[in-house]
């Protein structure tokens, strides 16, 4: 089956508030492991990724999508109706390898809400480098493992996290598990 | 409940409101402007937390509506059927049964736990609004983390009167950046929102605000070294079930000036009576 | 005595319904009013209901003022509170008030003028003596007659006979979307957009006296009414597979040109400015207090000092809502006793540290 006919969420109310929830607690308790289900995800995206789109874009929502990621494009249009825009003014960016975080809107002093959600697919969640997250969520330190990061990312996150109230924000997504940091969690290596 | 959607609002709303509360948990006691809809309530009868609970709620869910504590107030109870109605969830007076609390006035006296959200009703988000009538000021003043004009205020009561004069809607300070109205919860439920296991959201509908506090984040409420914040409560134990630590109602029992102190969670004092606890003062609960 | 707890908040309710239902009904001495009488009878009420409800259905509108006893801000709210749950599959064009089938046009700034003033429908000039002739409740003795035809002359507007010759600043363009008070929250600074449809949307009393405050001096700005004009215009949507517009249904509007005056500056010679009201149905009151509150509101945009109420644009546009108003007025009715209590013991508490 093409991407282009395969369908969104079986229950589109129902699995769209389920995968809100978990998408809701990820970003309470950064850094915990949250799993999707509901769709299948048109390649190349994962399936968590699908559905975090399918919960929170539609027209409204400016996205930018990975070039490396246009096979889904159709899918992505039929079942949200988000207009794409470049990266800069996008409110969603759907990302196969994280995108320079500089280059989009990290909100203003009075509108921090304003700045975009990264949407980043990575290799796994499970295994890989380990970093420790600190901040609000978390009643201690937490240790993480992704593998599909820069090796910089460390440095990369602090200058976001840094910005704070300003700055991004991360939904990392493997096959149909996500997580999130928030911008309010500093990041270091393990 | 036929010809509307689950949890009555439009798939469109929910997702405009789940951004923001994403948003909201990101940046923690910071107020996210939301397109607030009409809603079969009135404005400032908790429309605001109820479009919350309806974009969080699932069938799944075990729903908890309080007003001034109690389960059985009459907003309490319009609000729960509404949900119940419009989402067909199960709903529960226990605090312990609850996965969403939504709550007007009061935290509950039980601690909730990181499985549970409550979420407040808010009639006006800007903690700053008695001081600065101007949104447009008072936007400015959050931007730049100016909160100067709360300190003078809170100064100018401990010259007054010789302490902080706030009793309820104390503002707090959350993860040390932002200036947050609580709600009008009492100044004794303050400290239950520091550190809370749970996740804390809130909305206001007519203000059109939402904003949030992610579990186990800081949450101080404004004081000064020589003059430290301090709850305030009336310093009788429950006459139903005794307790000594919950928040109190007055209760008007006679013409002769009889008074009565209860808990005001009603939850609380049930379970603590059917625990075997009784007030100091004999009364026992008439059976319904 | 032992204390029973407060319970039976949910019976409480039930009976508190029926009771209305029974006050609604009234005396059954007399017919059940039908939602047809009211929309034909009462047009005036229907009016104002679409216009506070935000929602044009003439049927909707009476069948919510007789759930609401009449009350018409309650029957707004039940308007808003539909509208919200309906689904929007289309925009219209903006509506044409030039090419209005006029039922009423007058304009105080010329005697005379082509298509001329005319009266229609209004009550302007009718003394308020009660009528008790309307008290049977037969048909009135006098036939009211075929209902005058709506004119077909061109009636150019009155603004635009004043903007040929350079007097009055040209109409004001929005290149972007219009905003949507019922879909974004208010955000200042807030466009002529914005506030063009708070004004429409929000309460006829409130703007009336804000209005009125603006003639007596708080604000003012010297305004004529231009022209006044009601009558129904064709509503049109253009699908994108047709690539033409189709009308699909009229409206009644009433609306009301302010021309108000400016002083120029060293750039721009002296001209005549606007104020504008746009209501739906006949509401001439609401859309003349509407127009000169609009003019009031671009005090700051011309250049003139902001110093009244009226020119307070955060002060009328957070104001003017009347479902937000009567909610948040009629909610110190819910319960407070917690925070009460919390100030007793505050002042308690207070109290004996002084003694």
């Amino acid at each position: 089956m093409s991407n282009e006919l395969s369908p969104g969420f079986a229950d589109s109310v129902a699995d769209a508030q389920s995968c809100f929830r978990s998408v809701l607690n990820a970003m309470a308790r950064p850094g915990h492991l949250h799993a999707i289900g509901g769709v299948s995800a048109p390649h190349p995206l994962c399936d968590a990724a699908a559905a975090i789109l399918l919960t929170l874009a539609d027209h409204e929502t400016p996205l930018w999508l990975d070039p490396m990621a246009a096979e889904a494009s159709v899918w992505i249009t039929f079942h949200t109706g988000a207009p794409r825009t470049p990266a800069a003014q996008a409110m969603f960016v759907m990302a196969l390898s994280l995108p320079d975080l500089t280059g989009l809107s990290i909100g203003t002093d009075e509108m921090p809400e304003t700045s975009a959600t990264v949407i980043l697919q990575v290799a796994s969640l499970t295994t890989g480098q380990r970093y420790v997250l600190e901040g609000p969520g978390l009643r201690e330190p937490r240790v993480v493992a992704i593998d599909g990061l820069p090796p910089d990312f460390v440095a990369i996150w602090q200058q976001n996290h840094v910005l704070y109230p300003l700055g991004v924000d991360l939904i990392l997504c493997a096959g149909n598990q996500l997580t999130a940091l928030p911008r309010s969690v500093s990041i270091k290596d393990a | 409940m036929k010809g509307y959607n689950f949890a009555y609002l439009d798939e469109q709303t929910k997702r405009m409101i789940r951004r923001g509360l994403l948003k909201a948990v990101a940046i923690p006691g910071h107020q996210v402007p939301f397109g607030s809809r009409e809603m079969p309530l009135p404005y400032g009868w908790g429309t605001g937390g109820i479009q919350v609970t309806a974009s969080i709620l699932g069938s799944d869910d075990v729903l908890k509506v309080i007003d001034q504590g109690a389960d059985d107030t009459t907003n309490a109870v319009s609000i729960r059927r509404f949900f119940a109605r419009t989402a067909g969830v199960a709903t529960t007076t226990a605090t312990a049964e609850a996965t969403v609390i939504q709550t007007r006035h009061r935290i509950p006296e039980k601690q909730l736990r990181e499985d549970q959200i409550i979420v407040y009703q808010v009639p006006q988000p800007e903690p700053l609004f008695r001081l600065e009538s101007s949104r447009v000021e008072t936007k400015r003043m959050h931007g730049l983390s100016d909160y100067g004009l709360m300190h003078v205020k809170l100064y100018e009561d401990i010259s007054r009167f010789g302490q902080i004069s706030i009793s309820y809607d104390y503002p707090v300070m959350v993860n040390e950046r932002y200036l947050m109205s609580p709600s009008p919860i009492p100044a004794f439920d303050n400290p239950k929102m520091d550190m809370m296991p749970a996740l804390q959201l809130f909305g206001a509908g007519r203000e059109k605000r939402i904003y949030a506090i992610p579990p186990w984040t800081r949450v101080k409420s404004l004081d000064f070294d020589d003059h430290p914040f301090r709850t305030i409560n009336a310093s009788h134990p429950c006459g139903l079930c005794g307790a000594t630590d919950s928040y109190l109602d007055e209760v008007v029992v006679d013409n002769h000036g009889g008074r009565l102190f209860v808990c005001s969670d009603t939850d609380h004092c049930a379970e603590r009576r059917a625990a075997g606890h009784v007030g100091a003062d004999g009364f026992r609960e008439a059976a319904e | 005595m032992a204390y029973v707890a407060v319970k039976g908040g949910e019976q409480a309710i039930d009976n508190a319904h029926a009771w209305l239902a029974r006050e609604r009904r009234g005396d059954t001495a007399h017919p059940v009013l039908s939602v047809g009488q009211i929309e034909e009878q009462l047009g005036r009420s229907v009016d104002r209901v679409m216009a506070e409800g935000s929602l044009y259905d003439r049927e909707l509108a009476a069948l919510a003022i007789k759930q609401a006893q009449g009350d018409l801000i309650e029957a707004a709210f039940l308007l808003r509170a539909y509208r919200t749950t309906l689904p929007r599959f289309a925009h219209s064009n903006p509506v044409e008030t030039a090419t209005m089938r006029i039922e009423r046009r007058v304009s105080a700034v010329f005697k005379d003028l082509p298509g001329g003033q005319i009266l229609g429908p209004t009550y302007d000039y009718t003394h308020r003596l009660l009528d008790f002739g309307l008290m049977a409740d037969e048909e009135n003795c006098c036939d009211p007659g075929p209902a005058s035809p709506a004119t077909m002359e061109a009636m150019p507007r009155v603004p635009d006979i004043l903007g040929n010759e350079g007097l009055l600043e040209s109409d004001a363009r929005i290149e972007q979307e219009p905003g949507d008070l019922t879909r974004e929250p208010l955000t200042f600074p807030a466009d002529r957009d914005v506030r063009l449809q708070a004004l429409a949307r929000g309460d006829e009393g409130f703007i009336l006296g804000l209005g009125y405050s603006t003639q007596r001096g708080y604000g003012g700005s010297h305004p004529f009414a231009g022209e006044i004009r009601m009558g129904e215009v064709s509503v049109e949507i253009e699908p994108a597979e047709l690539g033409f517009a189709i009308d699909i249904g009229d409206l009644v509007l009433t609306e009301c040109q302010m021309v108000n005056q400016f002083k120029g500056s060293k750039t721009v010679p002296p001209q005549f400015t606007r104020g504008y009201g746009l209501i739906f149905g006949f509401g001439e009151r609401k859309a003349m207090s509407m127009a000169l509150v609009d003019r009031a509101m671009r005090a700051g945009e011309l250049g003139e000092d902001v110093t009244a109420p009226a020119q307070n644009v955060e002060f009328v546009l957070y104001h003017s809502d009347n479902i937000e108003a009567t909610g948040f007025v009629e909610h110190l009715k819910l319960p407070h006793y917690v925070d009460f209590q919390s100030e007793l013991q505050n002042v308690r508490r207070m109290r004996e540290s002084v003694e």
